[in-house]
Parts: structure tokens; C-alpha cells; sequence
């Protein structure tokens, strides 16, 4: 037998029974398609949770100073006044794991506009706090380096404090009275919601710290330092070079303790690795249960069309063909299928992870891995499926597959 | 006359175009052994007509299968055309089904969805014959059966008769050496079954070696040599003395509806 005729006799059979083809094809399609796009949508699940986990600010340390003791009765961290802009700078210059250096200071007051008030803190800050904070400008723009350093009377405002000053207006642009000092407002921040402790932190103002410093609390000294790591990983490093920078601009001995405190977020670190595990582990086993539901789909299909044409294999073999020749031909049918559904599949999983992405609001990734994944085992399990039958039917006597019901 | 040696048989079988010796076939049906040829010897020569009749269960088809090498006997001595049957394997089995054996079944046996003549090509797929040749065989042979105008017909499109001159111009397409045809008329009405005949007749007259299983006496008339089976062996062999035209039958029959 030629191979011209290997391939007329599969090609004629395919033809021959387009619905059977189709219907064979169909399985590879939804076992390679369900599988791409369940891995699109859960890959683009897991991206859009760590973006969140991430915009809560995993990699940021606050720096506080230590607690103040007098006649014996310590006050708690965070009440010593030691503090000072130039520590903040010398961070920002010294740490090479250090990204972004914030000195914060805090005034609280009551706020005026028009004919309104409100009761918030003023949060004095560096222009890289937003930056730390994973925070954006709705609306009108950050103060930049020059207003830090001519005390600009300007402000950033939450969504909480507009709405209850300027309910229904348009904030930027506006004076508020803080303490009596006018600030223009240059910015609307991004609505943020609660934290983790359920503080609204939208009820917030930023201005530069200096301003803050010089017009409000008047009080030279930092609340705290906020700083950002280059990275999760850094944070550690990023702890060390701060302590033991402070230690030598505090002048402490060896035997002195800290006089400063360095918080990190582990708790939410935490959270955040054990999130992105379960998110991987719910991956697999969303993909390995499409792969199995869609294998199990192409083998029944598999298995029952070329065990109908049992009697085919019959008549083929009581007109000569060799075993062979029914196996290569079953071989070339299944491998024909499941290529073209293979491929069809693909583009079938790609449209639908789109449509869902569409709906769900968050991106779909298809990966080269989903692709080979999927594609090679509905291939595998095609061939495997058309094959068998085929060569359990090839093993028969002739009259014995002739009489096959 | 049994346990010939081997030098003896094949002296004997190079003689004949099919040469078997005690040939006994037992199936296991369950638990129970059934045994369908209990001993049959059996020779042809070049261009005889042959019809094998017998009640169902007598083992003809049995017989006829053996014939076809679609199955094997379970003892004893099958030669054709002087080749030791028993001991070729699988792949040699297929090229004498291939090219000495043409099979006519009882129920056609036609790949359904498949034209005419894309049938009659069968055979010949599992050749290297050039796809030409295959062609021009394959009409020939249905000219040969009287199809030559209807070579693009599937089989659904065909009337019974018509279908089963398909599968004999699937048979003849490799010039074999032996067409075998197990009960040919018995899915047809009588008149289908002689135009059936009247080919068969055609053909042998042409040089080709036939043996059909009938249980019909009617259509057994129409072959030279009748051999009847019973309880698995050969009950009588003789030759038909009075072997009917079956193209002069064919006129006392009123012709029926077309379209079974």
C-alpha cells in the first residue's frame, strides 16, 4: 500500500462522515478550549489579587521614635522627639534598599470651608508619600519639591473630607481654613476605603511637611519617617542600614538601646504569600480538572466512533488490508482531528477567556504553558483513544469484526 | 485417507486450485464447544461452478469463511492454488484476500457514504496499483455487472440487486483466482436472485472459478458441480446434470416493482 493511499483512504473516511468527524473534533475543541481559558481567567484572578495585596504597600516600613520616659514612667513608642528631617534625608541617601523616604508630621484641627466644618487630622508629607502609599491623585495633581521647601499653604483632600465639605462641588481650586491658615486645594486623592482596622482613610488632608511643620504644629521635630523597600524581599536589608544608620546619627553607644522603632507589615506579607499559594493551587486544580473532564470527554468520543466502525475495519480486511494499514489510517484520521480541533480549540479558549475578561473586569493571560498543556494532551489522548479501538478491531478475524454489532 | 504426509498433500494440491484435507473447525460458545466442520475434504479445479447447500448450522458458511481465509480452521489441511494456508501470518492472509480471493456477502457489506465505484476501488487502495489503473479496473468491473452508468451511486441510492453487482464488481477487481459468495440471493427477491445468477453465469463462462452457499435449491440449479453439507461434513458431491440458463429463467419471471 502507498502512502498517497494511506492518505486517500483516511481522508475519503473523514469525508464520509462529516457529522462523526465533527463531533470528534468538537471534543478536542472544548477539552483544548476549556482548558486555555480557564487558565486565562485564573491567571488573571491571580495577577488582579496580588495587584491589590500590593497596593496595600507590602513593602513599606514606618520608622517611629522611641518612647520617652520621665521619672521612670515611660510613655509608649512614638513620644520621644528625636526625629529630624535630616534623618529622613540621610535615609533616603545612605539606604541603598530604601526606594522612597517620606518624614511625616500630623497637626489636628478644625477645618473650615464656606460654611462648613469638619474635625481631621493634617497629614504633613514628602511628595513620595503617594508613591509609598500606592496612592493616586484622582483629580488635580501632587504638590511637588518646591512646595516642600517654601512651606506652600496647599493640600491634598479624601474623597470623606470633600464630600463633607464640598458636598456636590468641585474641591480643587477651593480654600479650606485649617486652624485659621488658608490652604489651597491643589488635589483630589483616589478614594482608598477602609484599612485593615476599618479606619476610613479617606478622611484625610496632605500637605507638605515643612507647611505643616512651620505654620501648624510648630514643632520641629517628625511624627514618623515613612519609607518604601526597593522591593518585599528587601525589607530586612532595608531595616538593618536604617537602625544602624539612626544608631550613628543618635550618637548611641554600643550598650545603648534603640531610641527609634522600625515596624514592617509582616502580618500582611503574610497574607499576601499565602494568598498568591491558595490562588496557585486553585490554578491547578481548576486546570488539571478541565484537562481531565476534557479528556475524558475526547476519549468517550474517541472510543465510541471507531468502535461503531468496527464492521468498516471488517470489510476493509475481508478486501485485503493489513493491520497495518487499518492502524495507519485510524492513526492519520485521529491525528487529523485532533490537530484541526487542536488548533480550533485554541482560538475557541482565547475568544472565551476574552468574552469572560469582558465581564469579569479583570485581564486574562494566556500563557505558552496553558497552550503546550492542553494541546498536547487532548492530542495525546486523541490519538491514544482513535488508536486502540482501532487496533483491538485490526486484531480481530475478519469475520469476527464483520459480525461486530 | 487421513494423516497424509506432507510430500502427499502437496502433490495433491498442486494439482487443484483448492485442495483441503479433514478440515474441522470448533468454536467455544460459552463454555460449550461447538463443532461446525467435523472433517471435510474438498477440491476444486480451474473454472468450475460450485453451489454448497445444507440447512443453517450445517457449516457451510463456516466453510465458505475458511475458504476466504476471513477465518481459520482448527485442524487440518487448506491449499490454495498449492500454498499452505495454515501457515501464512495475519499480513499474508490479507494479500490472498487481497489478490486470490473475491468475497460476495450475504448483506453486501458496502462502505456506506461511499460511491459506487469508490467501493469497487477498495481492494485496489491496498495495492500499489496507480491511481489511474485503479480507476479504469474499477469501471470495467462495474461494466462488467451491468453498472457502468451508475458508478457515482451510493449505496442508499442503489436497489438490493444493484448493490450486491457492486460487491461483485469488488470481488472481480483484482482478478482473483476465486470468487466466493456466501448466499448472494438470500437478502434478494427471486428475480434480483437470478439476474444475480445470470452474472455469475457470465463470469464463470468467462474462466472464473466460483462457489456460492445457497440453501435454495432454485439457485442451486444454476451451478455445475452441488455440494451438500450436513451436520459438518460433506453429505453428497456430484454434478448437476441439468444446469438451468439463467438468462432464459429470467424471462418467466414477470418483472416486479423496481425498488425493494
Amino acid at each position: 500500500m502507498s502512502t498517497t493511499n494511506i492518505f486517500i483512504v483516511a481522508f475519503r473516511a473523514l469525508q464520509k462522515n462529516k457529522m462523526r468527524s465533527f463531533l470528534t473534533m468538537l471534543g478536542i475543541i472544548i477539552g483544548v478550549g476549556a482548558v486555555i481559558a480557564m487558565l486565562a481567567i485564573g491567571q488573571g484572578a491571580e495577577y488582579s489579587v496580588k495587584e491589590q495585596i500590593n497596593a496595600l504597600g507590602t513593602n513599606v516600613l514606618i520608622i517611629l521614635p522611641g518612647s520617652s520616659s520621665q521619672s521612670g514612667i515611660r510613655t509608649g513608642a512614638g513620644t520621644m522627639t528625636n526625629l529630624t528631617e535630616a534623618d529622613a534625608q540621610a535615609i533616603a541617601n545612605e539606604c541603598p534598599d530604601v526606594a522612597y523616604v517620606s518624614p511625616i508630621s500630623m497637626a489636628g484641627g478644625q477645618i473650615i470651608a464656606g460654611n462648613l466644618n469638619w474635625f481631621t487630622a493634617v497629614t504633613g508629607c514628602g511628595v513620595d508619600y503617594l508613591t509609598i502609599r500606592k496612592w493616586d491623585v484622582a483629580y488635580g495633581e501632587n504638590f511637588d519639591e518646591q512646595d516642600v521647601k517654601a512651606n506652600s499653604k496647599v493640600c491634598l483632600i479624601g474623597q470623606t473630607v470633600a464630600d463633607n465639605l464640598f458636598p456636590g462641588q468641585d474641591p480643587v481650586g477651593q480654600t479650606i481654613r485649617i486652624r485659621n491658615v488658608p490652604f489651597k486645594i491643589i488635589g483630589l486623592l483616589a478614594k482608598k476605603g477602609q484599612n485593615a482596622m476599618g479606619q476610613d482613610q479617606d478622611d484625610i488632608i496632605l500637605a507638605p511637611y515643612t507647611t505643616v511643620l512651620v505654620r501648624l504644629s510648630r514643632f520641629p521635630y517628625l511624627r514618623q519617617i515613612l519609607v518604601s523597600a526597593v522591593s518585599e524581599k528587601a525589607i530586612p536589608a532595608a531595616k538593618t542600614e536604617i537602625g544602624q544608620l539612626l544608631r550613628q546619627r543618635h550618637k548611641l553607644q554600643p550598650f545603648d538601646a534603640d531610641d527609634f522603632t522600625i515596624r514592617d507589615q509582616t502580618d500582611l506579607v503574610n497574607t499576601a504569600t499565602q494568598t498568591s499559594q491558595i490562588l496557585t493551587i486553585l490554578l491547578a486544580s481548576i486546570a488539571s480538572v478541565s484537562l481531565i473532564v476534557g479528556g475524558i470527554g475526547i476519549m468517550n468520543i474517541m472510543l465510541v466512533s471507531v468502535t461503531e466502525r468496527t464492521r468498516e475495519i471488517g470489510i476493509r480486511m475481508s478486501v485485503g488490508a493489513r493491520g497495518r494499514d487499518i492502524l495507519t489510517q485510524f492513526l492519520i484520521e485521529a491525528l487529523v482531528l485532533s490537530l484541526i480541533g487542536g488548533i480550533i480549540g485554541i482560538f475557541f479558549g482565547a475568544a472565551t477567556s476574552k468574552v469572560i475578561s469582558g465581564f469579569a473586569e479583570w485581564p486574562t493571560f494566556i500563557t505558552p504553558f496553558s497552550i503546550i498543556l492542553s494541546f498536547g494532551f487532548s492530542i495525546l489522548i486523541g490519538i491514544f483513544f482513535g488508536f486502540y479501538p482501532a487496533r483491538k478491531a485490526a486484531m480481530l478475524n475478519p469475520i469476527d469484526a464483520l459480525r461486530y454489532e | 485417507m487421513k494423516n497424509k504426509n506432507e510430500k502427499e498433500l502437496n502433490y495433491q494440491a498442486n494439482g487443484n486450485l483448492i485442495y483441503i484435507n479433514n478440515l474441522h473447525k470448533t468454536y467455544l460458545l460459552g463454555e460449550v464447544e461447538v463443532h461446525a466442520l467435523r472433517g471435510v475434504d474438498f477440491e476444486t479445479t480451474k473454472g468450475e461452478f460450485v453451489a454448497i447447500m445444507g440447512a443453517s448450522g450445517s457449516g457451510k458458511s463456516t466453510f465458505m469463511n475458511i475458504l476466504g481465509c476471513l477465518d481459520q480452521q482448527s485442524k487440518g489441511d487448506y491449499y490454495l492454488e498449492g500454498i499452505n494456508v495454515n501457515k501464512l501470518t495475519r499480513d499474508q492472509l490479507a494479500v490472498i484476500r487481497n489478490k486470490k480471493v473475491g468475497f460476495v456477502f450475504q448483506g453486501f457489506n458496502l462502505l456506506s457514504r461511499t460511491s459506487a465505484i469508490e467501493n469497487v476501488e477498495l481492494p485496489l487502495l491496498y495495492t500499489s496499483i496507480s491511481s489511474k489503473e485503479r480507476k479504469d479496473r474499477a469501471v470495467e468491473a462495474l461494466n462488467k455487472v451491468g453498472l457502468g452508468d451508475r458508478i457515482d451511486h451510493f449505496p442508499n441510492q442503489l436497489s438490493g440487486g444493484q448493490q450486491q453487482r457492486v460487491a461483485i464488481a469488488r470481488a472481480l477487481v483484482n482478478n482473483p483466482s476465486i470468487v466466493l459468495a456466501d448466499e448472494p440471493t438470500g437478502n434478494l427477491d427471486s428475480r434480483t436472485s437470478v439476474e444475480v445468477m445470470e452474472i455469475f453465469q457470465k463470469l464463470n463462462d468467462e474462466g472464473i472459478t466460483l462457489i456460492i452457499v445457497t440453501h435454495e435449491p432454485d439457485i442451486a440449479g444454476f451451478a455445475k458441480r452441488q455440494v451438500a453439507f450436513r451436520d459438518g461434513k460433506i453429505r453428497s458431491d456430484k454434478l448437476n446434470m441439468n444446469v438451468k440458463d439463467a438468462s432464459e429463467v429470467i424471462k418467466t419471471i414477470p418483472v416486479i416493482e423496481e425498488g425493494e
